[in-house]
Order: structure tokens, then C-alpha cells, then sequence
């Protein structure tokens, strides 16, 4: 499986603020009743953006200005709690295309790096000045460089941190590793064998 | 060189199948527990592949997040929950996996059902897409959630590639006074180590107070690793986890049962071992707890007064300010006394029998205040079979409680029990998120079950210990 080589992402920015985004916040559970995630889009930090009456919140993506932004920006542990896949995947189908954060949960991370959309960490400082940069210029695009782990926005240019193996499978476009995963039968068949429990003995 | 390992990099050194072009380990995963939600889309892309499922007969799947628990019999009123049933049925069949299926008598929230049944076993590694697999480190496995892609990976591969985590070993030496119990005990560790403090860590919980604690306690535990952002969570497996495993349906018998434990006690942690990190906490220090924000690290003990966000570290501050305006709290104030509307009793971190037992031993002869709707949800329908044979099930209705069939119910609401608009839930599960249980302004406070007894009684958060007069209560 050919997959495209994530290397540079640059798009307009949205910053949501705070930390300890859950996932129940960025898709509620009630969302979850589906047999694929076409149309999940739509649903992305759903009860944040409308009320219960479904009128629109104050929230930067009500916003006009922050219309069409694949880029979003946020606090801390942000996707922590539930593992639901189901959140990269409204994000993604939202529009956006890359996350940046002080910090991620783990499993978050891991799905969306999985399905193709980047999450690298900068310092908390960075964060706030991309986003007063965006705050007073919406369109200002913000420039992922992924090989080099770098964020340029306003003329500014930013470190970001983004774990080795996942840097490496986005540039080269083995961000999936399923087919890795199963061309290396050999060995998973040998280790499986020595484990007991596997029960592949007879 | 006499190598030294700790139980996780035994567990994970067994089921290392190499090191991807990334980098990242190809990380054999023994067991796979499927349920509804995660696995659809899942079956969808292996369909999409052509791919096979490589080990179906390590594959065992249950349905727990979308079934009502006052109608056991389909068609539900929810057809979105009729066609995940479905979904789940169908792809279980095609691809002969074991489905635990709602006329077996088996089925259950995933991770009381693997227990039970002597599927979560020492020295494995399992996976589900569910963040709660963390319970399953109670019997010394490395268990953890994956997201829908990876469920994909582990049918199709049976591995995954991940990156190893660091160790963390967290001490609780001491005795716990009564009435404090194992919720208590998580809930301090959260509170403690914060809602990030565990990203990149596996926790190892031990000391005296773990070797003290029954399977079902090391589980409450273990459950909510996740909600201290510690992708798992485990105690080393001792005589304790060998007696809680015996004889069940899954488990080795006779000689194989023998080498098992031979086999089990080998993958402990060494006792000269080393941890990444090390913490130590005193189970003299830990009070009855509850949340009163919306992270299970929003935590106070219940003699406490709720936090004041501008008294905050800064760092705190933002957070406690949402979750107070949210919770519609008084800073200062004394937490006791907060009025509820609603108790629920169940979950994958407090839906076992002994939760179950613990909290109707002291509502015997007690009534559920007016105006308090209180619902107990058995985890499983092998925990609800066993509970109605000791006369619980009566108990709990005598009281004022719905008795409810298996599920995770109001835990994260998928199903038909929510709260509805602003009503405040003294609640077993494990998560305080703003709209977690099915209304978004809906408010959730975390506790143990004798908690949330007590407080479905005074229809207020109260001091368990002295709304039962618990004092020998058989305490760790």
C-alpha cells in the first residue's frame, strides 16, 4: 500500500484553548452509534459549539474568520480519555489536517498519526504566540514542516517535537504500518509459537 | 550479567516480533477483546484489504456500550443499537470469532466479562479499543486501549506497532481505614500524580496495601490507570491471582494448570529490579474521595471544602474555573451536602460482585431519598446471575434502586440511561467529563460505591462512614 509522504502541511490556524480537551468533547458518546466514520465531520466538538436547543455557542469554529482552518491548536494532554478513534476521525473529516499541542494522550496521538494527520507538541509560550499571531490575522498560514519538525507562522519559526518513529513514517509514507505489520509473518509466527497461551502448538 | 526486569519489559520482551522500518516494535498482542463500537469500522477496513482475521480463536468479543439495560430483548427502540448489535453478530460469524452475545449468558462490559471467564491471564499482552483494557493489568498483563485502526492491525496481524513506555512503580504501604476503598485509593493516585502525570508511563502498582487487595480491587484500580494518562496499569500476579483464576472456563487445568502458574509467577517484576520512576504513598493519608470538577483529578477528599480555581496553581486555574462555572459549585465550600439527583452504581471500574455486595451490605433496610432516581447496573450477566442468587438484586429494589441487566449504562451513556439537562450524578464510573453521561450540562461526581449508597439515602454527598457507621468494615 502506497501511501502519500506526509511532508509539509500549511493551512489557516484555529486555536481552541485550554487543557484536558477529552474526547467525549471533541465527539460525544451519543455520536459513536455508526458502522463507519463517514459523516463524523460534522459532529466534531459538537456540544461545544451548539447548545441544547442546537443554537451556535460562542466558539472558534462558529467563527466566520476561522472558516476553512485545517490547522488546530490547543493546550495540554489534549484527546485524553477515551480511545474512540471516533475523535481524530471528526476532526479530520472537520478539515483538519494537523494538531498542534503543549501535550498529547497517547492513544490520541496514536490514532491520528495513524490515519494520516500529525499532532507535534510546542512549548506552551509557542502555542499562545501562534495564536495571537492567528487571532489578529486569521489567514496567516501556519507552515508544518514535518521532516524538519518545524512550524513557521507570521515569520516566526517554531520547534516542534514529534517522537522519531513517527516523524519517519509520515515523511516516508508508512504513517500505517499495516503492511509492514504483515509482511513480517515469519517472525510474528515464531514469537506466537513460543507463547503458551497463543495456543498454536498443536 | 543476571539481568534484572520488571514485569513490563518481561511481558514485553516475550512479545517483541522486531523492530519496524520506523523504528516502533511489532508488539504481538495475545488477546483481543471486541465490542461494538470500536470494531465495525475495523471489520470494514479489513473487508476493504481482503485481509483475514489471523487469530480468531484469540478473539473474543462481547456487547456492552449500546444495550439497554431495562429491555434484554431486540429489537431495542434504538435501531442505531439493533444494527451495531447486528454488525457485531455478523462479523463475529463470518470470521468465527467467540461472541458473548446477549442470550449466552455471558455477555457483560468487556472487561469484567475477560476476568471472569479466565481470558485475562498473567504475562499476556491484550488489547481492546477501549481505554479501560488498563483493568486487565490487575492479573499482571500489559492491557491497553487501541483506536479502530489498530483493532484493524491486531485482527489482521495480531501486533501492533507502538513505542515502549517508561515504568512507573507506585507504593501504597499502610492500612486504609474503613470505609476507604479502592476507588479511593485510584482517585488519590489521579489526584496526586495529576490527569497528565502518567503519559508515557505503565504503571506498577504494589505494597502492602495491593498484596492486601482482592482481584476485584486491584481491577478498580488498574481500570483507571487511563484516567492519569498512564496507558496501563498492573500489579505483579501472586497467590492472589492464581486463586482468583483457578477453575475458570478459559484457564489451564490439571497439569497445564500447574505449568501455568510456573509460567505466570515468572513474568513478576524482580525484586532488584529498576522503575523509571518511583512513588510512595501512605494509605493512612487516604479519606473517602470525590470529583468536583471535570477530570477524575478534580478530586477532594470528602471532609474537604471544594477548591477556590483563583487559590490554584496557574497551571490549575483555567480548568477549575470551567469545571466550577460547569458543576455549578461554590468555591470554599464544603463538599458534604452538595445535593444529588442521581446515584448509579455499575461500570467496568465498580460493576463487580463485591462492589455490588459491599454497597448493599449497608443499604439493607435503608430507603433512596425522595426524588433521588438511583440505578444499579451488574457489569456482567454472570456478576447479575450470582448477585440474584444472594438476594442483592431485592435488596437494592427494597432500597429504591432499579435493578438493571449487564451494560455499561450511564458510564458514558450510549444507551437510553442519561442524565437529563443539569441533574447531578453520585457515580461509580470513572469519568467526570463534561456530558459524559448523555445530557452536555449533565454533572458527574466520582466516588466508591458505599459513596454513592449513601448518597442516593441522605440525597446529598455525605460521609459514608458515618451516614452506615461503618467501622469494621473488613478494610484493607
Amino acid at each position: 500500500m502506497a501511501l502519500t509522504k506526509i511532508t509539509n502541511i500549511t493551512g489557516r490556524g484555529i486555536y481552541l484553548p485550554g487543557d484536558d480537551v477529552d474526547t467525549d468533547r471533541i465527539i460525544p458518546a451519543r455520536y459513536l452509534k455508526c458502522v463507519t466514520f463517514d459523516g463524523l465531520g460534522e459532529y466534531a466538538f459538537f456540544d461545544e459549539r451548539f447548545d441544547t436547543e442546537g443554537s451556535a455557542k460562542l466558539h472558534p469554529m462558529n467563527e466566520a474568520r476561522f472558516g476553512g482552518a485545517s490547522i488546530l491548536l490547543a493546550g495540554s494532554n489534549f484527546g485524553c480519555g477515551s480511545s474512540r478513534e471516533h475523535a481524530p476521525q471528526s476532526l479530520y473529516r472537520y478539515g483538519i489536517r494537523a494538531v498542534l499541542a503543549v501535550s498529547f494522550a497517547e492513544i490520541f496521538f496514536g490514532n491520528s498519526i495513524q490515519l494520516g494527520m500529525p499532532c507535534l507538541t510546542l512549548e506552551r509560550q509557542d502555542i499562545e504566540k501562534i495564536a495571537a499571531i492567528i487571532e489578529q490575522n486569521p489567514a496567516t498560514p501556519v507552515q508544518i514542516d514535518i521532516a524538519a519538525t518545524k512550524i513557521t507562522c507570521g515569520g516566526e519559526i517554531f520547534k516542534a517535537g514529534l517522537p522519531e518513529g513517527s516523524r519517519s513514517g509520515l515523511v516516508d509514507g508508512r504513517w500505517d504500518p499495516i503492511a509492514e505489520l504483515l509482511e513480517n509473518n515469519e517472525n510474528v509466527d515464531r514469537v506466537m509459537r513460543a507463547l503458551p497461551y497463543m495456543d498454536l502448538r498443536k | 550479567m543476571n539481568e534484572q526486569k520488571n514485569l513490563f519489559e518481561k511481558v514485553w520482551d516475550a512479545h517483541d516480533a522486531g523492530r519496524l522500518s520506523s523504528g516502533r516494535t511489532q508488539l504481538i498482542i495475545g488477546t483481543h477483546l471486541i465490542h461494538e463500537v470500536t470494531s465495525p469500522q475495523a471489520f470494514g477496513m479489513l473487508r476493504d484489504l481482503g485481509l483475514a482475521v489471523r487469530c480468531p480463536h484469540r478473539t473474543f468479543a462481547t456487547v456492552d456500550h449500546i444495550v439497554p439495560t431495562n429491555e434484554r430483548e431486540e429489537p431495542f427502540s434504538d435501531p442505531l443499537a439493533d444494527e451495531m448489535i447486528r454488525e457485531l453478530r455478523r462479523n463475529c460469524k463470518d470470521y468465527g470469532i467467540t461472541f458473548f452475545d446477549l442470550p449466552s449468558g455471558k455477555q457483560g462490559i468487556v472487561h469484567i466479562v475477560g476476568p471472569e471467564l479466565g481470558i485475562t491471564q498473567p504475562g499476556t499482552t491484550i488489547a481492546c479499543g477501549d481505554s479501560h483494557t488498563s483493568t486487565h493489568g490487575a492479573f499482571g498483563a500489559i492491557a491497553f486501549g487501541i483506536g479502530t485502526t489498530q483493532v484493524r492491525d491486531v485482527l489482521a496481524a495480531q501486533s501492533i506497532a507502538m513505542d515502549k513506555l517508561k515504568v512507573r512503580r507506585i507504593n501504597v504501604n499502610g492500612r486504609l481505614s474503613p470505609g476507604v476503598y479502592a476507588k479511593d485509593v485510584i482517585l488519590h493516585i489521579i489526584r496526586t500524580l495529576g490527569v497528565k502525570g502518567g503519559i508515557g508511563y505503565a504503571y506498577e502498582y504494589g505494597g502492602e496495601v495491593f498484596d492486601r487487595f482482592t482481584m476485584e480491587e486491584r481491577m478498580t484500580v488498574c481500570n483507571m490507570s487511563i484516567e492519569g494518562a498512564a496507558r496501563c496499569g498492573y500489579v505483579n500476579p501472586d497467590a492472589t491471582t492464581f486463586e482468583y483464576l483457578k477453575g475458570r472456563p478459559y484457564c489451564p487445568s490439571g497439569q497445564e494448570w500447574e505449568e501455568a502458574v510456573s509460567r505466570w509467577s515468572s513474568f513478576a517484576s524482580d525484586a532488584d529490579c529498576s522503575y523509571d520512576d518511583l512513588v510512595e504513598i501512605d494509605a493512612a493519608d487516604i479519606a473517602p474521595t470525590v470529583t468536583w470538577g471535570i477530570n477524575p483529578g478534580q478530586a477532594v477528599f470528602i471532609n474537604e471544602n471544594i477548591p477556590d480555581p483563583e487559590k490554584l496553581s496557574a497551571g490549575e486555574r483555567e480548568t477549575a474555573r470551567e469545571a466550577i462555572a460547569h458543576m455549578a459549585l461554590t468555591p470554599g465550600a464544603p463538599i458534604i451536602g452538595t445535593p444529588i439527583d442521581v446515584a448509579f452504581i455499575g461500570s467496568c471500574t465498580n460493576g463487580r460482585l463485591s462492589d455490588l455486595q459491599e454497597a448493599a451490605h449497608y443499604l439493607k433496610g435503608r430507603r433512596v431519598a425522595p426524588g433521588v432516581k438511583a440505578i444499579v447496573v451488574p457489569g456482567s450477566q454472570i456478576v447479575s446471575a450470582i448477585a440474584e442468587k444472594q438476594g442483592l438484586d431485592e435488596i437494592y429494589r427494597e432500597a429504591g434502586f432499579e435493578w438493571r441487566g449487564a451494560g455499561c449504562s450511564m458510564c458514558l451513556a450510549m444507551n437510553p440511561d442519561k442524565l437529563v439537562g443539569d441533574q447531578l450524578c453520585a457515580s461509580t464510573s470513572n469519568r467526570n467529563f463534561k456530558g459524559r453521561q448523555g445530557s452536555p450540562t449533565g454533572r458527574t461526581m466520582l466516588m466508591s460505591p458505599l459513596m454513592v449508597a449513601a448518597a442516593a439515602v441522605t440525597g446529598e454527598i455525605c460521609d459514608a462512614r458515618e451516614v452506615f457507621g461503618v467501622e469494621t468494615a473488613a478494610s484493607q
